[in-house]
């Protein structure tokens, strides 16, 4: 067995750790006071590819591996979430339900503008009434002649304010229940179609949620995604994915976490020594490291494995469940390794807390993730595990 | 242009450097390695004069197995291809037998400018590039921070450092050495595209037997300089914290620098 990372991966890795120490982390403080990233980061980004990494060459992306998305991912979380989140519409459900279940016409005319960075796009599943149990959306589409009507509210919506293309899900046959939804390609500016408001979170904010609302907004009727019926197939299609993609994340959020901490743990001074010469310090940053591992390991055989071919819900739910737990409690002592510091604003330790207490509910809830490996486990015994 | 590239792998410029027992080099086991950081702007400095004038950009490196990893990272910043001289028999060289083995790897290769850093972090010897251009019996201009190739390609003029910020003002024929500076470009990062198209470049591997030379003129054997002893500078001590009145503390500060420090 060879845990080591091959060559091209290192490559890949070293590149984005470079970016993202020489571009990123010296301006965490003023992307997190003005909830924006600067234009130059964004060109930067797109240059380098990384709104293309998963979609396929022949339409302009990279056709990478999960091993590499979660690699770029893990690195850029060093420095902020919001650069994977700006960039998980086009590597994530925003795109990939095109790659997956577009026509030849919706991938070219999509796909490369997507993958460039030219477009952002983005996923609306959730609404009010519908969160965890997403088969209960309101939202409706109904056929009229060669268009599509849609009606509905749909919230929470990440990125929604600057995305230009939204894959949105609605029921179009509400006897079917899940079978009964459909997913559609809206373009931004669409009539009927508008933003209604920014949705204000405890987290920093830099990537919003938004609520869309849907007025009778006629859309093409070649802009449905797959087939009728197909929409709650396109919203699960690719959740391993997307669960890694938080795995990844928290992980490098806990470097970043661990490596702060341990600096200030030398540094600071009470009682006439360090505080890293006390027990009770040292064995929170044994615990963080320690989880840290844990996190690691697991997230990459998760996605070499995915990468194989072999998909795993309830793999990819532990991942998301372990990793996104993990890094609540990472934060957690991180806070209380700073003391009084972790607390304020003047530390860089706030608000990722604040951040990653979100990671436990999107992308489906710690719950949600416990009901699918339970059921996994009840029905299928550690098989997921690769215990034949 | 026919544009050429020395590169080399060093130690993580964050490496914590310990010295093996025998005091006869640095413990090698857990360094991170990667491109020498004034390489990177010679690679940088290639590529753009390959976007502005075309032609190809060849890295030429010489070190161990592990070496490649650099190479390939030239490449997907956007060289087009390596030459990589990788045997047992260049281990342990010193400048002059580096420059040797660069040399024979060079000399078959058609090139109309060579770039390189103005020295590597590790050894920091700064003597490779000049060696190699005397060798090649070719021009070199040290320590560049700005560059303009002419648009035949014929000549260029580089700028460089001297005493006090000031600047020199060079104007040389190619093909010469560029041993470049910081603050001549800003290196981009390997872009995923770049890390794509690397994989299927070529990297040229040259060993002792397909470099021309003899065992003797190379590595340790070929080396002018024999490396008696390595070893760290003592550890910092303390600093020294003076208290009371003004006047009493220049009084000491004055004895301490006089005394102690011999400084004045």
């Amino acid at each position: 067995m060879d845990f080591d990372i091959p060559e091209e991966y290192r490559i890949l890795r070293d590149s984005i750790r470079r970016f993202t120490d020489r571009e990123l982390i010296p301006i965490n403080e003023e992307v997190e006071q003005t909830k924006k990233i600067p234009d130059g980061i964004i060109d930067q980004m797109k240059e380098m590819g990384l709104f293309g990494i998963l979609t396929p060459e022949e339409y302009g992306g990279m056709g990478m591996t999960v091993v590499a998305s979660c690699m770029i991912q893990e690195e850029l979380s060093r420095a902020n979430i919001c650069y994977p989140m700006f960039i998980s519409g086009n590597i994530g459900i925003g795109t990939m339900g095109i790659v997956h279940f577009g026509n030849d016409e919706q991938k070219k005319k999509y796909l490369p503008a997507m993958a460039s960075g030219e477009i952002y796009s983005c996923f609306a599943l959730t609404e009010p009434n519908a969160g965890s149990d997403a088969a209960a959306i309101e939202t409706r589409a109904e056929r009229k002649g060669d268009t599509y009507v849609i009606n509905g509210l749909k919230h929470y919506i990440t990125r929604g304010n600057i995305s230009d293309v939204f894959t949105v899900v609605a029921v179009t046959d509400k006897a079917k229940r899940h079978k009964g939804m459909s997913a559609f390609i809206v373009e931004k500016g669409t009539p009927g179609f508008s933003i209604a408001k920014i949705q204000h979170s405890m987290g920093t904010d830099i990537c919003q949620q938004c609520e869309l609302v849907f007025e009778d907004c006629a859309i093409p009727a070649e802009n449905l995604l797959g087939e009728e019926g197909q929409g709650f197939a396109i919203a699960m299609g690719v959740l391993e994915e997307g669960r890694l993609s938080l795995g990844a994340r928290a992980i490098g959020i806990a470097r970043r976490l661990i490596e702060l901490s341990r600096e200030h743990a030398q540094l600071r001074v009470q009682f006439g020594k360090t505080i890293a010469e006390f027990q009770a310090v040292q064995w929170m940053l044994a615990d963080m490291a320690t989880e840290l591992y844990a996190m690691k390991t697991m997230l990459y055989d998760a996605a070499w494995r995915l990468d194989q071919g072999n998909r795993n819900r309830a793999r990819a739910g532990m991942v998301k469940l372990f990793c996104t737990e993990a890094i609540g409690r990472i934060a957690d002592r991180a806070v209380q390794i700073h003391g009084g510091m972790g607390y304020m604003e003047e530390a860089p330790i706030e608000s990722v807390y604040r951040e990653v207490r979100g990671m436990r509910i999107y992308e489906g809830t710690s719950e949600i993730q416990r009901l699918i490996i339970s059921r996994d486990v009840l029905k299928n015994g550690l098989k997921s595990l690769d215990y034949d | 242009m026919d544009i050429l590239v020395c590169m080399k792998q060093v130690p993580d410029t964050e490496t914590k450097i310990v010295i093996n027992p025998e005091g006869t080099g640095i413990v090698t086991d857990g360094i991170k390695y990667v491109m020498n950081p004034y390489d990177e702007f010679a690679v940088e400095e290639a590529l753009k004069i390959k976007e502005k004038m075309g032609g190809t950009v060849t890295i030429v490196s010489m070190g161990p197995q592990r070496a490649t990893e650099a190479i390939r990272t030239a490449l997907a910043m956007g060289a087009d291809k390596g030459v990589h001289l990788c045997d047992d028999a260049f281990e342990g060289a010193d400048s002059y037998s580096t420059a040797k083995a660069l040399a024979a790897a060079i000399k078959p290769l058609s090139y109309d400018i060579i770039l390189g850093g103005k020295q590597a972090v590790d050894h920091d010897n700064a003597q490779v590039y000049a060696a190699l251009a005397e060798l090649l019996d070719i021009s070199h201009v040290s320590i560049v921070t700005q560059l303009d190739v002419a648009e035949d390609g014929k000549s260029a003029v580089a700028q460089r450092e001297v005493e006090g910020g000031a600047r020199e003002v060079i104007e040389v024929s190619l093909p010469a050495f560029i041993a470049c500076q910081k603050g001549l470009n800003e290196p981009r990062y390997a872009s995923l595209p770049g890390i794509m198209k690397a994989k299927k470049k070529p990297i040229d591997v040259i060993d002792l037997a397909k470099s021309g030379l003899s065992a003797d003129e190379v590595g340790e054997k070929g080396a002018k300089l024999k490396i008696r002893k390595f070893f760290l500078p003592p550890e910092r001590e303390a600093g020294k914290i003076l208290e009371g009145e003004p006047e009493e503390l220049a009084t000491q500060l004055v004895k301490l620098l006089r005394e102690e420090a011999k400084a004045i």
